[in-house]
């Protein structure tokens, strides 16, 4: 029982954590409820989008957001969820389209973010989805994630090679941007229906996730929680490194 | 420029430095006949260091102090124990080491010594000992009869002290081929809900299992992937109907390399600029196109994974087995069924 | 008590043995017969006044009126060590051992070899509630609830990766040296030997949680099983007790195998070994004064005995530090396995890294004809690789022999330059061994560089045939020029 206390306060610091991340999603605003006042600010909110679609997405992404051949996808449908997420996470735009589009600094801002994603959402699809992160249960979410993640972000999120790409790390993801990828299905990635995971496993899943950027390293320095590949590395270049030295220091010789 | 020029300087000084040292040993190693040169290395010095039998004591007391740490660590549950303990333990051993090593290159006498090698060659006692070994056999006229005779003492013996172990497993017969599929068997998700043909969308990457299987069951779990019907080029004697209706796919979860779950989906958002649909094992990467019949495109696995014929009920739109696997799941050994490839 | 004349020779400069008749007895305290003369315990101190304090003069003549233990003591008091730091690897090696038995009796108190299911209910959130093995749960309230249980386990795991590493150490110094010569090959072979059985039991060590990497390993191991031609199926059902994941009494066969069956074979062997060294005496650098027929070093008592036990507390410092500050396989982590889910990257621990790397360096192959597959793939990665690489290594010392044409018998140690084809044919087959392991697991590093998983494994299926010929060529350059200057 003695790890009782440090064990309560990490579970209390992952949940504060992520409480305090669920509670404020990048760009919520796109969701405004089109109320009447509202209506003239979405509208502006729109043209400004386009504006900026047309000059910096509209290469590969056509001028209406049709797609463009060998270049880039149609966004029909594709809606304000694929858009927030490629954007806030900096995987759009890209530099080249056949590059793989990987986790950046988002390169626009969030004002422009907002503005694009209002744009994009013009163009039908779904809307940012919603989840709550706190209302899960880790455990949960723990089951999920080793059924539909593990096999390519590791069981701690902490990424992975996929054959021709590669799984990005997730401790860098939101929650909201964990469950926009797991309805869209980014890149490589398939995605996952309401059928498959429900709202409550979604909730779920975003807790274990935010539950992983800290999780419980009882044993020490964590080295990574890959696995055997950085204990090898340090049982050979400290352990062993270590010992050697010593053996060094016993073995030095009587002046002869 | 400057640093460089130090810089060399250094390496030019080491190597010179590196080639004295290895010229003095190779003067000392002149003249030396093959058994060594025949000096008396002996040596004895007794350090008498004080300052040395100080530190000793000191080492001493810190480990008996880390000891006594360890002990009131168990008592006084404090935060993050497994650290402070490890702390406290392997400093303690660390003082010690420090100590005994200390003591035993600066306290007791230092001694170089002399002992000679036990010599191992001894022709005589070899002869006398096989001498020994024949006598023991002195008036024995049935020889050949008796060697047969314990030669089948032996093979019985050793026979039936091996035969247990047959019974550490059952044989194999047709164990793997029996799975839990049978033609209308349903197709349940991990929590025993029936997956519906619309709930596997293209894109999306589910697992299922045959419903009233155990977790433990390999032959259980499946991958259900939906492609186009179009772009599916599934091997001979698998017509879509039977098999992929609407283009829904299952194969087998269990990776014929090395029985680990196919865990990965590979599924383009964009086909243009992107690598097709795989199937892929997270341990050795075997990767398998799910649009034609799960053939291996990279990576070590020797044979698709087996498929497993879909049908949709009409009634309720449940996910239903239209017969077993296209061969063997799992691992391939020597019977194993190929599945016609 | 001890080497009387022999001190009291090594003492006075002048009384130095003859060094003209290396053949003639020296007076040495290792000689039975050497006359036991008073002890000066310093000059002038009267003689027969006490050096052995009177509690262990006690001690000794009651051992000794019981066993003889008193010629015993004082050969082995006067058993000579020569002095290199390198003939201290395998001492390291034996020292993880003990840390090993120690940690691992305790942990065999608490682990429950078991598959049946439970309710994991214990502090860690994120298994509250989920259905686990008994095993997984003995080991997560040894890990969690127990306030020594993590530092033990983390130790004994630490132990198991440096003991490993150790042994292949000491093997490189061995094999370069030439210490496996004859009389020496019988040792090398047994330490061959050790090394294949250390591997295997930190397999079943590491394969007993029932986790998700250790299902997986279990799984993969199931599959080479299986890929032993002809008999690998029955065999595989044979140590499964059937199917993947194996009966529910497979967690008590790895138990047993983990904590009686191997380690005594082990122990034995080690005993063994330590036995013919001390048969033997240790080997030599070739250095002035030292000879075939002799040992030059420190004897046993006093300093070599405190230095040693000091390398044991060392080994046991360091292991027990790592065991307290680095984490290792943290299985509440790893969460709980089942034959449907897998983790991306799972690797095993270090020591058999190099059976990853050839499993997924191996295309696609599988030999099938007849209506059989006669030779499944992870036969070649991962059965037929290790065989070879063990084959080798036990093939050495004959090889040797039959390479150099020299079947003598050795005590002196060569240096790795001064026999420049040994040396540069073993560097050559371990860099191929070596790159085998880089392969199995520099993956994750090299593909945050941005390089392909396919060109990677590309890159090592040519570099395994093209890199041991450089090492080869390379390695016979520098020795030659090193013997030049000296």
């Amino acid at each position: 029982m003695t790890r009782a206390v440090p064990l309560a306060l990490a579970i209390v610091c992952g949940a504060l954590a992520i409480w305090d991340l669920a509670g404020k999603p990048p760009s919520a605003p796109a969701q405004a409820p089109p109320s009447a006042g509202g209506r003239v600010a979405v509208n502006g909110l729109v043209d400004s989008g386009r504006t900026l679609f047309q000059q910096t997405c509209s290469s590969c992404h056509g001028l209406d957001g049709r797609g463009r051949q060998g270049r880039g996808p149609s966004l029909i449908g594709a809606g304000a969820q694929a858009a927030d997420f490629y954007l806030s996470t900096g995987r759009m735009p890209l530099a080249d389209p056949s590059d793989a589009p990987v986790r950046t600094k988002p390169q626009f801002t969030h004002a422009q973010i907002r503005a694009l994603t209002a744009y994009v959402a013009t163009l039908g699809g779904p809307p940012i989805p919603r989840v709550d992160a706190a209302a899960g249960s880790i455990a949960l979410g723990q089951e999920s994630f080793a059924e539909h993640c593990a096999g390519c972000h590791q069981i701690l999120g902490r990424g992975g090679i996929v054959v021709g790409g590669i799984a990005p790390p997730l401790q860098q993801a939101t929650s909201t941007q964990v469950a926009e990828a797991v309805r869209i299905g980014p890149y490589l990635m398939p995605r996952f229906t309401r059928a498959q995971i429900g709202q409550h496993e979604l909730n779920s899943l975003a807790r274990y996730v935010g539950f992983t950027k800290s999780p419980d390293d009882l044993g020490g320095w964590s080295i990574g929680n890959i696995g055997p590949i950085p204990e090898g590395m340090v049982g050979w270049f400290l352990g062993l490194a270590s010992l050697l030295v010593v053996a060094v220091l016993i073995g030095e010789r009587v002046r002869r | 420029m400057r640093s460089l020029g130090r810089m060399l300087g250094f390496v030019l000084a080491a190597i010179l430095g590196w080639r004295r040292s290895a010229q003095r040993h190779a003067e000392e190693l002149e003249g030396i006949p093959p058994g060594g040169r025949d000096v008396d290395p002996r040596r004895r010095h007794v350090p008498a260091d004080p300052r040395a039998e100080l530190l000793v004591a000191l080492l001493l007391l810190l480990t008996g102090a880390c000891g006594v740490a360890v002990v009131v660590l168990l008592i006084v549950e404090v935060a993050n124990g497994t650290q402070w303990l490890g702390l406290a333990f392997g400093l303690g051993f660390g003082a010690l080491a420090a100590a005994l090593i200390v003591a035993g290159k600066r306290v007791v006498p230092q001694e170089l010594a002399v002992e000679e090698r036990p010599k191992f060659t001894d022709p005589e006692a070899v002869n006398e000992t096989v001498e020994m070994v024949r006598e023991g056999g002195e008036g024995i006229s049935r020889r050949g009869l008796l060697a047969g005779a314990a030669g089948v003492a032996a093979v019985g013996i050793g026979g039936a002290l091996i035969a247990p172990a047959a019974s550490l497993g059952p044989n194999v017969a047709n164990r793997i081929d029996d799975t839990p599929w049978r033609r209308g068997t349903r197709v349940v998700d991990a929590r025993g809900r029936a997956i519906l043909a619309a709930d596997v969308v293209q894109g999306t990457f589910v697992t299922g299992y045959a419903e009233g299987a155990s977790v433990r069951d390999v032959g259980s779990p499946i991958v259900l992937v939906r492609l186009d019907p179009s772009v599916l080029r599934l091997p001979a004697g698998r017509p879509l109907a039977e098999w992929a209706p609407q283009g829904l796919l299952a194969y087998s979860k269990i990776c014929t390399h090395a029985a680990c779950a196919i865990s990965l989906y590979r599924y383009p958002s964009f086909r243009a600029t992107q690598p097709r649909p795989a199937l892929v094992c997270p341990c050795h990467y075997s990767t398998f196109d799910p649009a034609r019949g799960a053939k291996v495109i990279f990576g070590p696995a020797g044979r698709s994974l087996p498929q497993l014929p879909l049908a949709i009920d009409a009634a309720t739109g449940e996910l239903r087995a239209n017969g077993g696997f296209s061969g063997s799941i799992g691992p391939a050994w020597l019977d194993v069924d190929r599945g016609g490839q | 008590m001890i080497g009387r004349a022999r001190r009291a020779n090594a003492a006075t400069p002048a009384a130095k043995a003859p060094s003209g008749a290396p053949g003639a007895p020296r007076a040495n305290a290792a000689t039975p017969a050497a006359p036991p003369a008073p002890p000066p315990l310093r000059p002038g101190a009267p003689p027969g006044d006490g050096r052995v304090p009177r509690a262990g003069d006690a001690t000794v003549g009651w051992l000794d009126e019981r066993v003889g233990a008193g010629r015993l003591a004082r050969a082995a008091m006067r058993y000579v060590f020569p002095e290199h730091w390198s003939f201290l690897l395998g001492e390291i090696a034996l020292y993880a051992f003990v840390v090993l038995i120690a940690t691992g009796t305790y942990l065999a108190l608490f682990f429950e070899s078991s598959t049946a299911e439970t309710t994991y209910v214990g502090p860690y959130a994120p298994l509250q509630g989920q259905t686990v093995s008994v095993a997984y749960n003995s080991v997560l309230r040894l890990s969690i609830d127990n306030p020594v249980g993590l530092l033990m386990r983390q130790t004994h795991h630490w132990a198991a990766l440096v003991f490993v590493a150790a042994i292949v150490v000491h093997l490189l110094r061995i094999f370069f040296t030439g210490a496996f010569r004859k009389p020496r090959d019988i040792n090398w072979m047994i330490g061959v030997t050790i090394v294949t059985l250390a591997v295997l039991e930190g397999f079943a060590g590491y394969s007993m949680p029932d986790d998700l990497l250790s299902g997986m390993g279990l799984a993969i191991a199931y599959g080479v099983a299986m890929s032993i031609p002809i008999l690998g199926a029955n065999l595989a059902f044979l140590i499964w007790g059937g199917e993947l994941p194996g009966a529910n009494d497979f967690v008590s066969r790895l138990f047993i195998a983990h904590v009686f069956v191997i380690p005594a074979l082990l122990a034995l062997l080690i005993v063994a070994h330590l036995a013919i060294i001390v048969r033997h005496h240790h080997a030599q650098f070739r250095e002035p004064g030292n000879r075939e027929d002799n040992v030059v070093g420190a004897p046993l008592w006093p300093a070599y005995a405190l230095r040693s036990l000091g390398l044991l507390c060392a080994v046991a410092g360091v292991l027990l530090l790592l065991g307290g500050l680095v984490q290792i396989n943290p299985v509440w982590q790893w969460g709980p396995y089942n034959p449907a889910i897998g983790t991306n990257g799972a690797q095993p621990d270090w020591y058999l890294g190099w059976l990853i790397g050839a499993l997924r360096m191996m295309p696609a192959l599988e030999i099938h004809f007849w209506g059989h597959t006669w030779v499944p793939n992870p036969f070649f990665g991962g059965a037929l690789f290790p065989l070879v690489v063990f084959a080798v290594l036990y093939a050495i010392p004959s090889l040797d022999r039959r390479l150099r044409r020299d079947h003598r018998a050795h005590h002196l140690l060569d240096r790795p330059r001064d026999v420049p084809r040994r040396t540069a044919l073993g560097a050559s087959f371990f860099s191929a061994v070596a790159l085998v392991f880089v392969a199995g697991s520099a993956d994750r590093i090299l593909i945050t560089f941005g390089m392909g998983y396919t060109t990677q494994i590309w890159i090592a299926r040519v570099a395994f045939f093209v890199i041991p010929a450089i090492v080869y060529l390379v390695t016979v350059r520098i020795c030659r020029e090193l013997r030049r200057l000296g």
